[in-house]
This record gives structure tokens, C-alpha cells and sequence, in this order.
């Protein structure tokens, strides 16, 4: 009776997780699966081919935007990283009080804000007729309205904006329980700041970093709002692809085959940073 | 000694807003040996270890290490390291590595490198430990890691932070002597900062007694326990009854002062403000009352207290009594010799003046 009661009570526990996993996570993406090898042959027939897949690797614009959304992702997230790691270095360490309350909150307002909104911000500042153009002339440095939007720095700004607070709070976690002796006794050792950095503060600071890596990188690898609207139309963001595959052509069968490609390349990569170093998903995720 | 002590330091102050966290003090700590700073909570003493290990700076004074002017040499190029409380063993690196951190920092070729951690972890005892992770391995292990990773980088002077505060008593008791043999061995100038008298006295051959940024007393241990300089040292290491009343007199070295149930009693003048008609207070180590119902030698003080209750802690069983108020602890003898002690009974409790010492009651 009771450990029945028990079981029952743990399945209803489960119901919500479980329909989720499958019916909004393992369905859509098994469909996908599915749809990304069946061949249009007519409109009542079905065929079974990897025509989708040898379309990739035969049309060079498809796979080369792949490699650049992957390379540009990383870079993304690396500088992230850099960017991320001092402020989370500061919040953690020497804010105190209040003020570390403030700055973790002034890292979150953004988010207040959808991603389209945040992006329009950036294109306030950027454009031709935008503020930094107009500051620009203002001081004379320029002659006439500079456009600082519709280029690869300008989709960069914005997704490292997008990805900072998902870097910047697990860093802030992993650093916030790092005892401040550790790093005297590293300078007490004879260490210099670059290799107290790099021989403790880093290896410390490792199942934080590579979650924020993770989850940044996922983020900016799959991100459609940012790289359109900042990067304009030859942004060539692989999700892009994918939507005019869906949406435009609607050829859903290449737009699959795109996104379980995608589904690979993030998987692939995440493991190899996993691999490289040295942590496993279990520690990083905690 | 001065400029060529290890230690060398001179009116150092370091002040935290309007409070002087330390306050002029000064220090001469003799090549090998083992220098304790004694002191209750609050009274400075980490504030000091951390201007000697270079984590902060004096706002006066000066820190001499064998002669040379440290004030503005960073922590990692001072010929010091520090076992912190907490040992702040490197969790991301093997007991090996944590050992090897320092000889890597100089550039000491591997093969060097391993003989020097394999040589240090056999000294402290803790051979073949080198692919151990610190969680590994228990607190008295790691506390030697703490210590290997230390020496092995042969520092003029090593500080440590109250390392035996996280281990239990057991293990406390026995790392004393371990500490103490190690310092030995090596030879290696150790600063110890405690609030424990008992680590204190049995590892020191020096112990500075820390009051409120300023040090009360340094001496060696047994000159500490039997001549305290102020009532703050007779009260703070060991234990000590304080007996206080009004000065009588003062005839040679020995003071008279009258309890306040009237009886005379005299011990030995320790300090120079005493003045007769004044208060003045009396202190005497529990060691030195003796439970007398029998005859007394010559010249011998006593007085009588109620006894309130009997502590029975093996070698060091007490008997708690009360004269006038204030309580009085009497040292039970070994042998059972004692006369039967129950509650509200009356006894005597005598000692010879010599033991006994005398403070002005505003000497504090």
C-alpha cells in the first residue's frame, strides 16, 4: 500500500518533465530526423534518400556558412570569456555589500528586455545615422556618417552582449566560493599575478567556465534575431538556412538536414571542449 | 641580534581608520628559533603576521629579514612563507604538485623538482604521497602537506597562522610536539601566531603576549608562567586566581594587602605603581595554594574559602571555592591526600609569598 502510494506519487512527480522531454524534445527532433531523409519524389509519394545531406556537401554556400557560424561562435564565446571573466572577478571578489547586489543586477536589466529590443539598441548606436556616427562628426574625426552596422564586428557585438550575463553568473558562482587564501598562498609561493591566474585561479574557476562556455556558445550558435538584424542581409548565419529552408522554399526535408547538422556540430563541439578540458558534464552542470 | 636577527622589526603600526590594529610594536626573533605571538581574538596578531608575510603594508615602521629592509618588497619575493589557518592546500593540484608550485616559480629543473618533494614529504612523514589529492587525505596529513610545501622552499622565516585550530584535540596535542621536533630539524625560524597558551608555551622558545595591538611581555615560556610583567600575561597564560583587597604595606620585595574579609595576606611586588591605602591584586597559580589543615611553614600566607565544588580532571582535579566572592581554584593533590571536600564546607588554603604576585589594581 504504501510503497504503491509512493509510486504513484514519484509518476505524478515525473508527468510534467516527462511530457515535456518527449513531446516538446524528443518528437520534434525524431520528426526532424525523419524528415531530413525522406526524398520528394511526387506529391503522394514518399522516398527514403540522403539527398538532403549530399546537398550540403555538395553546394559550397551551405557548408561554408557552417564552418562560419561554428568558427564565429567560438570566437564569440572566447571573447565572452575575456570580457566576462574581470567582471565576474570583480563582483565576486572585491564588490562588497551592496554594491555587489547592484552590479549583479546591472549585468541582469538587460534581460528585462526581449532579444529584439536589445538588438534595436544596438542599432540606435551603430547606424549611419545612429549616436556613435553622429558623435563621430560631432569631433570632427570624421568627414561624413560613418555605418558601423551590417558587418561581422557589428553581429559580434551583439551576441557578446546577449551571451555576457550567461557567462558572467557562473563564473561569479565558481569564483564566489574560491577561499581568498588560495591566492595569497600563490603569491606566498613565489608566484607572479600571471601565474597565480593561470595555475590556480583558472583550474579553480574551470567547471564555471566551461558552463558559461557552454550554455554561451549554444546560445550564440543558435541565435536567428542578432546575426539578421545586425549583420544584414549577407550575414550568412547558418540558422538563416534553416529558416529560409522552412519558411521561404518550404522545403522542409533540406531545412531538417540543416538543422540535425547543427544538432551535431553544437554536440561535437561541446564534447570536445568537455574532453580538452578535462571536465565532465555532471561537475560543470552541478 | 638587531639587524642580524631573522626577524628584525621596529615601531611597526598599522592602523585601520582611527584604531591601530598594531600598535609599536617591536620584534627581534634570533635565527632558529621558534618565536610564538600569544593573544585572545581581536588583539592583532593576524593583522601582524600578515605585514610580516607582505599581504599588507605598515603605516610605520620597518620589517628587517636578515638585515635586508622588506617594507617594499612583495609578498612573493620575501625569503618568508606562510601555513595558513586553513592551510589553503591547492584543490586543483596533486600533493605533489601543491609542493612543487614554489620550486616551479624558480625555475628548478623536473628531475630536481622531484627529488626535493620526494625528500621533503619523507621528512615530514608522509612518504609517496606525491598523486594524492589534498581531499584525500585526513586533516593531520594535510597539515604537513601545508608544512612540506613550505620548507621545501627553505624560507629564512616561516608564519604560521593558528594551523592547528581546524584538528581535534588528539591530534592537536600530538602535532604540538611534531611542530616543535620539525622546527628542529630543519632549523628554520618559525613565527607563530595563537590564541592557544598551551600551544604557545610547549612549542616556544619565545612568547610574545599580544594585547590590543601592543605586546605585553616577551619572554621564554616558564619566565611568562612564573614572572608575568602585567596582570593581563599572570591572567591570560595559565590559569590564575585573582585575589584582590587593599595594599598594606610593601617591605622589600614582598607586598601586604588586606582581603576583604580582613585577613592579611603577602606575595611578591610585580609591578611599580603600587601605593599603600590603594587596591592592589594578588595573583596566585592554583598549583601553588596548598590544602592545610596541618601546620604551616614560617612566613607562609593563608587564608579561608567555602568550597562550592570539586572538578575532578585527572592530573589537574581542582577544588572550586569562594573567598569573599570572588572564586579560588586550589590544585587537588595527587595522591589522594586531600581531606574530605563536600560543599559549603570550610577550608584553608595557604602558599608560600614567593608564588604569589602583586599588581596595582590599575596596572591593567
Amino acid at each position: 500500500m504504501r510503497s504503491s502510494v509512493s509510486r504513484l506519487s514519484l509518476w505524478l512527480l515525473l508527468t510534467p518533465f516527462l511530457l515535456w522531454i518527449v513531446l516538446l524534445v524528443l518528437l520534434p527532433h525524431l520528426q526532424m530526423l525523419r524528415v531530413s531523409f525522406q526524398v520528394r519524389e511526387s506529391w503522394d509519394t514518399i522516398a527514403w534518400g540522403i539527398e538532403q545531406y549530399q546537398n550540403f556537401f555538395t553546394e559550397s554556400y551551405y557548408w561554408r556558412t557552417f564552418v562560419r557560424t561554428g568558427v564565429m561562435s567560438l570566437f564569440t564565446t572566447f571573447l565572452t570569456l575575456i570580457i566576462a571573466f574581470p567582471i565576474a572577478w570583480y563582483i565576486a571578489r572585491l564588490a562588497r555589500g551592496r554594491s555587489k547586489g547592484i552590479l549583479f543586477l546591472a549585468c541582469l536589466i538587460p534581460f528585462w528586455a526581449s532579444e529584439l529590443v536589445r538588438t534595436y539598441g544596438w542599432m540606435i548606436l551603430l547606424r549611419e545615422s545612429g549616436l556613435f556616427s553622429s558623435w563621430l562628426q560631432a569631433l570632427g574625426w570624421v568627414d561624413g556618417p560613418v555605418e558601423m552596422l551590417y558587418n561581422d564586428v557589428a553581429v559580434i557585438i551583439g551576441l557578446v552582449y546577449n551571451g555576457l550575463l550567461f557567462m558572467v553568473v557562473p563564473l561569479v558562482t565558481t569564483l564566489d566560493g574560491m577561499d581568498e587564501n588560495l591566492v595569497e598562498a600563490g603569491y606566498d609561493l613565489g608566484g607572479g599575478h600571471g601565474t597565480v591566474l593561470r595555475e590556480i585561479v583558472v583550474p579553480w574557476a574551470m567547471p564555471g567556465i566551461v558552463s558559461g562556455c557552454i550554455v554561451v556558445f549554444m546560445l550564440t550558435l543558435g541565435s536567428y534575431l542578432t546575426p539578421v538584424l545586425m549583420g544584414g542581409k549577407d550575414s550568412a548565419w547558418f540558422t538563416e538556412q534553416i529558416f529560409t529552408q522552412f519558411i521561404t522554399r518550404f522545403n522542409w526535408e533540406q531545412g531538417a538536414a540543416l538543422g540535425v547538422l547543427l544538432l551535431v556540430l553544437s554536440s561535437v563541439i561541446v564534447w570536445l571542449g568537455l574532453k580538452i578540458s578535462g571536465q565532465s558534464l555532471r561537475k560543470v552542470m552541478g | 641580534m638587531g639587524m642580524d636577527s631573522d626577524l628584525f622589526c621596529e615601531g611597526l603600526v598599522r592602523r585601520f581608520g582611527s584604531n591601530a590594529a598594531v600598535d609599536h610594536v617591536s620584534l627581534d626573533v634570533p635565527a632558529g628559533t621558534f618565536f610564538s605571538i600569544l593573544g585572545p581574538s581581536g588583539c592583532g596578531k593576524t593583522t601582524l603576521l600578515r605585514l610580516l608575510a607582505g599581504f599588507d603594508k605598515p603605516d610605520e615602521g620597518d620589517i628587517h629579514i636578515r638585515g635586508q629592509r622588506m617594507n617594499d618588497v612583495p609578498p612573493n619575493r620575501r625569503p618568508v612563507n606562510m601555513v595558513f589557518q586553513h592551510l589553503a592546500l591547492f584543490p586543483t593540484m596533486t600533493v605533489g604538485d601543491n609542493i612543487g608550485y614554489g620550486l616551479k616559480r624558480r625555475r628548478m629543473p623536473l628531475a630536481e623538482r622531484r627529488k626535493r618533494i620526494a625528500r621533503v614529504l619523507e621528512q615530514v612523514g608522509l612518504p609517496d604521497l606525491e598523486h594524492r589529492n589534498p581531499q584525500e587525505l585526513s586533516g593531520g596529513q594535510r597539515q604537513r602537506v601545508a608544512l612540506a610545501r613550505c620548507l621545501v622552499l627553505e624560507p629564512t622565516l616561516l608564519l604560521l597562522d593558528e594551523p592547528l585550530g581546524a584538528l581535534d584535540l588528539k591530534l592537536r596535542e600530538q602535532m604540538k610536539v611534531e611542530l616543535k621536533h620539525l622546527q628542529k630539524q630543519f632549523g628554520t625560524t618559525f613565527v607563530y601566531i595563537t590564541h592557544d597558551q598551551s600551544e604557545a608555551m610547549v612549542m616556544s622558545d619565545q612568547v610574545a603576549v599580544m594585547r590590543d595591538g601592543r605586546f605585553d611581555q616577551v619572554a621564554p615560556p616558564e619566565e611568562l608562567y612564573r614572572e608575568p610583567a602585567t596582570p593581563f600575561v599572570a591572567g591570560f597564560v595559565g590559569d590564575n586566581n585573582r585575589l584582590s583587597g587593599e595594599l598594606v604595606s610593601v617591605r622589600d620585595d614582598l607586598a601586604e594587602i588586606r582581603l576583604d574579609d580582613g585577613v592579611l595576606v603577602q606575595g611578591r611586588v610585580a609591578s611599580d605603581n603600587l601605593r599603600t591605602g590603594h587596591r592592589a591584586e594578588l595573583y596566585i597559580r592554583p598549583e601553588s595554594l596548598l590544602l592545610s589543615g596541618d601546620a604551616l611553614s614560617a612566613g607562609f600566607s593563608s587564608m579561608q574559602a567555602n568550597v562550592r565544588t570539586t572538578l575532578f580532571d585527572g592530573a589537574n582535579s581542582r577544588v572550586e571555592a569562594e573567598n569573599c566572592g570572588q572564586p579560588v581554584y586550589a590544585r587537588l593533590p595527587q595522591d589522594g591526600s586531600a581531606p574530605r571536600l563536600s560543599a559549603d564546607s570550610s577550608i584553608r588554603l595557604a602558599w608560600n609569598p614567593a608564588l604569589a604576585r602583586v599588581f596595582g589594581a590599575d596596572s591593567l
